[in-house]
């Protein structure tokens, strides 16, 4: 059993968790996931790693309330204990000193995110960050960003803060007035591959960390497989991260709705007890 | 005196009726079945049934104890070999193994060697199975990564041999294939937990959620532990590579049975796990696994459900029993068809597979006549749901975390028959060493690695 030690309500439907996980905190690194089971009846959901604390054997993650599962996650409190927590997994991110980078985070993406963020800017990066929401409401650990950040810009799109319209808007400005050397995009599949398109026509590497679904999370079901360069990849353990430019995002989208009538009627029948 | 020429059969639910549950198709042998099935056994001095035993038991032996009625003793002598007799009497290819070698054959059928262990087996779980003695400590510890058939037999061997074993697995139950990959109506999961009770009742203890590679690396473990098993067993499908494979609607068959059995998706939404799969189902490949996902199918309510092989029923790979059990149950052959694409609608939603039709040539290397296409043979068929059950490999993620390991060119590690890999102290056994076989042969590596980790021990 892995007890919630802390819980933040960070907005309607986004919630913060520091799970005690020893093991897993020990060794988690940037861009790496966990995969958690609420129950004995629970499915098994991975969740990208926001955050870890090796001396206090905790990691941190930050869910959106979007399924069965995650608005059952959201529900639980501090001393509450989830059955399964296991990892740290896949492939952490690739993090050396790259020049200027720009790191973009949309939505919950911003959460994965952090750690990045705070790796590339001590391997000595210039980091500008880029975060975007649908409202300022939404928007995720700005200070924490902001703090390891040389430059840090906000995009909304109803523009209650920064600038309004997406975060590639903004990317766009920074690639005209800037020579940048590597793009981190994080966030909803869309906005991963526009940002991927813009990024490949001023050819700057970009690298995109993606969230398929997952059963076991070691490599051993494949419902997670991504077409990369037209060749088949589990994004569970080759990844989560991908070169953005080959990434099939189209497919994605298609796979990531595989279940949406089953994960309808399971949160209509738990918003019925 | 004259001996009956056939096996006693063993009762089974009707197929109409166990396709609409999950629950297991043979009932077992009464004790009255079984002691009349046991008194077939000759005796025979050379006991020719033990050489087929990958786990050595003594056969004739507790045949013996079912003859003369003593269950106990019968269950005793089993267990001397195997810690997993309501297993292995359940998956076991007996009639490969042990009951090829019977003398009866020459006559007629062998003796139902499988469903009498089988029926031992059940009788001592159903009775409540007593706590073994435990051996003197050597205070030596080993640490065995997977909790499969290969690495519960190796664990409890090895607790019997008196040192303290820890097994770590990376999910959230024990038993790796038996649990996410064999179905409940072959190998009904409180009987695997039982047999896990057993084996951690010699004294071993199982840490879930522990994916060795990434939570924890082979190295650690060799700091910390006297010698290393590793049963990580070949859990990476294998794909067809035809166009359309990452459509809405094909799964690897491991995706399929786990979300099934593992996950328990036939009991969704009382479970949180899903699995969708349509009015009409596809199913490629002819081994066990292929038999067990076109069963699944049916009684996950499929109209219809095919087995699309490229040979014919004479070269399947899978048990004469569970390809007889599909066709009873109304699984649908098409034989000597090769998928060459799968069609989806404007969505990305599976709708069609697309096939060539062939026929046997020359044998290959395997010995099978090999499939050759025929031109302009091509038909299509509609379905929703493909499910690919062509084989697995390894599992790639201690071979890729721990370099000073050799590994062959299909990915396993490289061991020798007693598992000894190219690090001293670390061992392996079952599938990752192996590629993928049989239940009852990761066992019997089970068994060999447990005895060569000991005299490892010894010399140590």
């Amino acid at each position: 059993m892995y007890e919630i030690i802390e819980k933040k309500v960070l907005s309607d439907t986004v919630k913060l968790m520091k799970i005690k996980a020893p093991l897993v905190a020990k060794k988690a690194q940037p861009g790496q996931f966990i995969i958690l089971r609420i129950d004995e009846r629970g499915e098994r959901i991975p969740l990208t790693i926001a955050d870890s604390d090796p001396k206090k054997g905790t990691i941190t993650i930050i869910f959106l309330e979007v399924g069965k599962t995650t608005k059952q996650l959201g529900t639980l409190n501090v001393g509450d204990s989830l059955e399964n927590f296991a990892g740290p997994l896949g492939m952490p991110s690739e993090v050396k000193k790259y020049g200027t980078v720009v790191c973009v985070g949309g939505g919950v993406g911003i959460a994965p995110l952090y750690p990045i963020v705070k790796a590339l800017k001590e391997s000595g990066n210039n980091v500008i960050s880029i975060l975007g929401a649908k409202t300022k409401d939404l928007l995720l650990l700005e200070k924490e960003i902001e703090a390891y950040s040389d430059e840090f810009y906000i995009a909304t799109d109803d523009g209650s803060k920064g600038h309004k319209g997406f975060v590639s808007d903004v990317l766009q400005k920074v690639i005209d007035t800037q020579n940048v050397n590597m793009v981190m995009a994080i966030g909803p599949i869309i906005m991963m591959k526009v940002v991927s398109n813009l990024t490949k026509k001023y050819d700057i590497k970009t690298l995109v960390s993606l969230n398929p679904i997952m059963v076991d999370g070691t490599g051993m079901c494949g419902g997670c497989r991504v077409s990369i360069d037209g060749k088949t990849k589990f994004a569970c353990v080759d990844g989560p991260e991908f070169d953005g430019h080959k990434v099939d995002y189209d497919n994605l989208m298609l796979r990531n709705r595989r279940f949406i009538h089953a994960e309808g009627e399971a949160c209509k029948l738990a918003g019925a007890q | 005196m004259s001996v009956r020429k056939t096996k006693h059969e063993m009762p089974e639910q009707p197929p109409q009726e166990r396709i609409k549950n999950f629950k297991e198709v043979p009932y077992g042998y009464t004790k009255e079945i079984a002691i009349e099935e046991a008194k077939r056994c000759l005796q025979c001095k050379n006991k020719p049934c033990m050489k087929g035993c990958p786990v050595e038991i003594d056969i004739p032996g507790f045949i013996t104890c079912i003859a003369q009625g003593d269950f106990d003793k019968a269950a005793e002598v089993i267990k001397a070999k195997n810690n997993l007799p309501a297993i292995s009497g359940r998956v076991c290819p007996y009639e490969s193994q042990c009951e090829e070698e019977c003398t009866l054959k020459k006559i007629g059928e062998p003796v139902g060697i499988g469903r009498l262990e089988r029926f031992i087996a059940d009788y001592e779980r159903e009775k409540g199975k007593k706590p073994p003695k435990k051996p003197k400590s050597t205070g030596k510890i080993v640490a065995v990564v997977g909790s499969g058939p290969a690495g519960l037999t190796c664990a409890g061997d090895l607790a019997r041999m008196g040192h303290a074993v820890t097994v770590f697995e990376a999910l959230h139950d024990p038993g790796g294939v038996l649990m996410y990959g064999i179905p409940e109506f072959r190998l009904p999961k409180a009987i695997v937990k039982s047999e896990v009770e057993y084996v951690k009742s010699l004294g071993v203890a199982i840490n879930y959620d522990v994916v060795v590679g990434k939570t924890i690396d082979v190295k650690e473990l060799m700091e910390e532990y006297d010698a290393v098993f590793i049963g990580t067993g070949a859990g990476l499908p294998n794909w067809l590579n035809i166009p359309g494979e990452n459509l809405d609607g094909v799964y690897s068959a491991n995706e399929f049975l786990t979300r099934v059995n593992m996950m328990k998706a036939y009991k969704f939404p009382e479970y949180d796990t899903p699995v969708k799969i349509g009015r009409i189902v596809a199913t490629f490949g002819a081994g066990n696994v292929a038999m067990d996902c076109a069963r699944t199918s049916l009684r996950l309510g499929a109209e219809k459900s095919y087995i699309l092989y490229r040979r014919t029923e004479a070269e399947m790979p899978a048990r004469a029993e569970e390809i007889e059990h599909a066709k009873q149950e109304g699984v649908i052959f098409k034989l000597l068809t090769n998928p060459i694409r799968f069609i989806g609608d404007e969505k990305g939603i599976l709708k069609e597979v697309e096939y060539l039709k062939m026929q046997l040539g020359e044998p290959d290397d395997s010995g099978r006549r090999r499939p050759v296409p025929i031109p302009g043979s091509e038909e299509k068929i509609p379905i929703d749901t493909a499910l690919v059950a062509i084989g697995q490999s390894p599992n790639p993620l201690i071979p890729q975390t721990m370099k000073e390991l050799k590994i062959g060119k299909h990915g396993n590690i490289i061991a020798d028959d007693d598992g000894r890999t190219s690090v001293p102290g670390i061992f392996a056994g079952g599938d990752i060493a192996t590629g993928a076989a049989t239940v009852i042969l990761a066992m019997g590596a089970g068994k060999r690695v447990a005895r060569a980790i000991d005299t490892y021990l010894k010399n140590k």
